[in-house]
Formats: structure tokens, C-alpha cells, sequence
């Protein structure tokens, strides 16, 4: 039974459809990786599966774990620049679909929240605002908050964007990481040549499924060999 | 300072403009810290004027005015969270409108019922001798209540400030805490009305947060922060407006201007020494 099942998934705004008859599955221990164009509906299709927007048809089903223990990156939160909140306070909130009715954090909530700030390298940073952090500090955090949310699944929606390469490797190794210690990843990318070697999936989406298959088949066709040779760091493959 | 302690035992009103004033501006404090981060500060201001007319409606018609103002400000809490939330671009532009019309009701309907200069001065600008025995016992139950279900949601209305996206993905019902957020608001503007004054009430609900925004670096403290200053402004406020003899809402908030314009400057030297 695959992790994520998405059948013939349609989504809309208003009246305009984004996301047209979409089918794939992510079985545990996948490593997923969503390229396409701009506008092409990649990250309004993780909102189908996140549950922020609701289906115009077709279904999504998950398997061994619910909707809400999902841990998601989102693209470039609409954080604002002088939120005033601590590492620490951003991170524990990663917690909040875990703590039911109570309305404080459990310890243990508190100890996942220490324990991935040590995994993704920013305990040092527990006290600093979150505002003052570089991008990829701000990443990393973000990260860290995704993961006290989940055991299982992590959704990221261009964790790169922005980032300077030494800093993008970085992440990527982590997430690679993430993914040999057992977390399903599920990420939307325009560096394709930078996650290549990770992923053993790959979903090529304009709003509705181009490809779908792994990353060597994907660039034996024409639309992958344009995708893997238009972008920046062009000659990895 | 002693005149003002001796006149607070001897003075009833007094003491219950203190005491309902302290706890209006805490949860004013707590709810701004909220409001100020989701950029909700123009629905403070709209409430307090759409609290105004209801407050003249509700003495024209000769009812209570809580009883009459919470329901009906509540609802307009309601209506402008719609606005904000489903067309972000016109949203402020509709919310002035509702304010400026609510506003323009109040004063007709102040004036048609015979009492406009004394009333609406005091409306306006508010009264510390606005409280009857009733309305304190009132203000006391609600403003605690407020601080109790802001306390219980602290957390939760955390996350739905900070990324509300996030919060909605693991499971957060975000619509509900905005909710709660307009109503907890609506509640306290109306209480906080008849001493602030419907147009002053809503710098108590934004000073405090921008100004511990200016020093203060996580969320906590921010809280902590907001909480003591709006209450210290308060008291001092409340004092200073006794013993000069000025009026009480506007002597809060020229207060609150002092100290934001003092935690701006520490702000401004942090930086520079850093
Ligand atoms: N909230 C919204 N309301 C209406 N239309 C939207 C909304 N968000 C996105 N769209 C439209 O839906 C389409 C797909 O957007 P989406 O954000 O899913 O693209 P994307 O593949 O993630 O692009 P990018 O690579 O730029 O992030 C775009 O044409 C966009 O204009
Ligand atoms: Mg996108």
C-alpha cells in the first residue's frame, strides 16, 4: 500500500482549474522530486495534498499515517520581516498538530523540538529571533519545524530558492540525510541537477502529469533533457 | 503621587477606573501583540468606532449599553474579518468606510436624541465617572474571561500569526482562532470604550505591541513586554490625568507615545552599538 495515492486530482481557484486529472503514488522511503515550469501548478498541487485547498475531483488517500502529520516547507513563507519570535518558539510550533486539546506544549514536545534543532545543526541558535537569521539559517529552522510535525512524510516547496550554492549543498545533504533515515520526501524543485542523484522518483508537472517515473528515465525524453539542460548548473547530469 | 493614592481610597470612581482600567489594558495589550503581527490593527480601530454607535443606539433606545454594544460589535468583528480575509486589497478601504459610517450614525442619533455637547464629548474621549457599579462588576468578568481563553489559545494563536499556512497544514483550524481573536477584540474595545473613549481606545490595543516590538527579539517577550507596559501607561496615565486634570484617555495615550518614542530610541542604540 503506497504512502500518498493521488488519483485523477483537479484543483482549482474559482472558476480557474490549476491542477487537472493528476495521478501518482509515493511509497515510504521515497524520494519524489516535483519539477516544472512557473505557474505550472506544483505548489498548488502540495496544497491538494496538504488539505489547504479543496479538490474539484479525483481523490487523495493516505496510508499509515493521517493528512495532518505532514511536515511541510512551504515556498517562501509570507513570514513577515520583523516578526519578533526565537529559533525556539518557531520550532516548537511545529509541534501544535500533535498536542491535541491541551492547550501548553508537553515535554516531550519540547524535547522533539530540542532534539531536531540538534539535527538540522541550529540548537546554537535557540535563543537568537528568527528575523535576524541568514536564508539558509531561516531554511534550516523551518526545516526543523517541519520535521516536529512529522515522522514520516516531510513536503518541501523549493527549500533552495534563494540560497547560495555551498548553502543549497548543505541542504540538500541534509534532506538526503532525512530521507536514508527513513523520512518519505516529496519536494518541488527547479534545480533539477542538484537533487538527480537523490531522488528515485520524479514528477514532471504542467498542469497535469508530463512525467512520471524515475529521474534516469525522465532524462532519456526531450522535456527532460530540456529541464536538465535549461537550468543553471547545467552539465551535472 | 501620594495626593493620587490618598484620592484613590477616597474616591470610588477612581478606584474603579483603576481597576477596570488595569484590566482592559492588559488584554488590549495581549490582543494587540496579535492583531499588530497579522496586520489586523485597522479592525481595533474599526470596532471602537462601530462600538460607538452602537453605545449611542443603546442610549437612545434606553437599553443596556454592554448588553446592547458586545452582541452588536461582535457581529461587526465578524463582518470585518470577512473583509480583511477575502479581498486583501480593498479590505482597509472597507473597513474606514464601516468605521466612518458607524461613526456618522452614533453622532445623528446622539444628536436627534437631544443630548450632544456633554455626551458625545464623553463618548468620544471617554469618562472616568462613565462607570456604574454594574458596569464594573461587567468589565471585570469579561476582561478576565478574555485573558483566560487568550492564555488557553496562547500557542495556537502563535502559529496562526506566524504562518498561517503552516498552522492550517498540520491541522490548526486558523479560521477559528482568527475568529476568536476578532471577538476577544470586540469584547475588549467595547469595555475599555466608555474610559478611553471610542476614537483613543484602539492606541491601547497598538502602542504597547509596536513598542516592545522596538527592544523585545521572541514572542514571549514581546507578550511579557506589551503586558507590563500597557499597564504601567496606564496607571501613569490614569495618575497624571487626576493630578493635572486632564482627560483620562488622552493622557493614556500621550503616556504610550512617550514610552514608544523612548523604547524606539533604545531600539535605534542597540542597533548602532551592535
Ligand atoms: N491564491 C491564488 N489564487 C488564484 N490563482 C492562483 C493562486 N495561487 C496560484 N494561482 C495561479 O495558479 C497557477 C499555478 O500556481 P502555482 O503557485 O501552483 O505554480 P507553481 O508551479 O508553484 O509556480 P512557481 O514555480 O512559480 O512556484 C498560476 O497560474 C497562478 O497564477
Ligand atoms: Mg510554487
Amino acid at each position: 500500500m503506497p504512502l500518498i495515492t493521488c488519483r485523477n486530482v483537479s484543483l482549482q481557484y474559482e472558476s480557474t482549474v490549476v491542477v487537472e486529472d493528476v495521478s501518482f503514488a509515493v511509497e515510504e522511503g521515497d524520494y519524489l522530486c516535483i519539477v516544472g515550469e512557473n505557474g505550472t501548478g506544483k505548489s498548488t498541487l502540495l496544497k491538494g495534498l496538504l488539505g489547504l485547498l479543496p479538490l474539484r475531483g479525483g481523490e487523495i488517500s493516505f496510508s499509515g499515517m493521517e493528512r495532518r502529520e505532514i511536515g511541510y516547507l512551504p515556498q517562501q513563507t509570507p513570514v513577515q520581516r520583523d516578526f519578533p519570535a526565537s529559533v525556539f518558539e518557531v520550532v516548537l510550533s511545529g509541534t501544535l498538530g500533535r498536542m491535541g486539546r491541551s492547550p501548553f506544549y508537553s515535554r516531550e514536545a519540547k524535547c522533539a523540538a530540542r532534539e531536531n534543532m540538534a539535527r538540522l545543526g541550529v540548537d546554537k541558535l535557540a535563543k537568537r529571533s528568527y528575523r535576524d537569521l541568514s536564508g539558509g539559517q531561516q531554511q534550516r529552522v523551518l526545516l526543523a519545524r517541519a520535521l516536529c510535525a512529522t515522522k514520516k512524510l516531510l513536503i518541501l516547496d523549493e527549500p533552495v530558492a534563494g540560497l547560495d550554492p555551498l548553502v543549497t549543498s548543505e541542504l540538500y545533504a541534509l534532506i538526503r540525510k532525512l530521507n536514508r533515515e527513513g523520512l518519505t520526501v516529496l519536494m518541488v524543485t527547479h534545480d533539477l541537477s542538484g537533487v538527480l542523484k537523490d531522488a528515485n522518483k520524479l514528477l514532471h508537472l504542467d498542469k497535469t502529469v508530463r512525467f512520471f517515473g524515475t529521474p534516469a528515465a525522465y532524462l532519456d525524453t526531450r522535456a527532460g533533457q530540456r529541464m536538465a539542460g535549461g537550468g543553471s548548473n547545467a552539465g551535472v547530469s | 503621587m501620594l495626593a493620587f493614592l490618598n484620592a484613590l481610597t477616597s474616591y470610588t470612581f477612581l478606584s474603579r477606573a483603576l481597576i477596570v482600567g488595569v484590566l482592559v489594558a492588559l488584554c488590549a495589550a495581549l490582543l494587540g501583540v496579535s492583531l499588530v503581527l497579522k496586520r489586523y490593527s485597522m479592525i481595533g480601530d474599526g470596532l471602537s468606532h462601530v462600538g460607538f454607535g452602537a453605545l449611542a443606539v443603546a442610549l437612545a433606545l434606553g437599553v443596556t449599553l454592554m448588553a446592547f454594544a458586545i452582541p452588536v460589535v461582535v457581529l461587526a468583528a465578524f463582518l470585518l474579518l470577512r473583509i480583511s480575509e477575502n479581498n486583501k486589497i480593498k479590505g482597509d478601504a472597507a473597513i474606514a468606510l464601516i468605521a466612518s459610517s458607524a461613526l456618522a450614525i452614533g453622532v445623528i442619533v446622539t444628536s436627534l436624541s437631544g443630548g450632544m455637547n456633554a455626551d458625545i464629548n464623553s463618548y468620544l474621549f471617554g469618562s472616568i465617572l462613565a462607570m456604574s457599579e454594574g458596569d464594573v462588576y461587567l468589565s471585570v468578568g469579561l476582561s478576565v474571561v478574555v485573558l483566560v481563553l487568550y492564555l488557553l489559545f496562547y500557542h495556537r494563536l502563535f502559529a496562526v500569526t506566524f504562518d498561517e499556512t503552516f498552522a492550517r497544514a498540520t491541522g490548526t483550524r486558523a479560521g477559528l482562532y482568527n475568529m476568536l481573536l476578532a471577538i476577544l477584540t470586540a469584547v475588549t474595545v467595547v469595555v475599555g470604550m466608555r474610559m478611553m473613549g471610542a476614537l483613543l481606545i484602539s492606541s491601547l490595543v497598538i502602542f504597547p505591541a509596536l513598542t516592545s516590538m522596538r527592544v523585545c527579539r521572541s514572542y514571549r517577550g514581546v507578550m511579557v513586554c506589551s503586558a507590563v507596559l500597557s499597564v504601567v501607561c496606564f496607571v501613569v496615565g490614569l495618575a497624571a490625568s487626576y493630578l493635572v486634570g486632564t482627560p483620562t484617555g488622552a493622557t493614556v495615550v500621550v503616556v504610550n507615545l512617550v514610552s514608544f518614542l523612548l523604547f524606539a530610541a533604545v531600539g535605534r542604540l542597540r542597533k548602532l552599538v551592535n
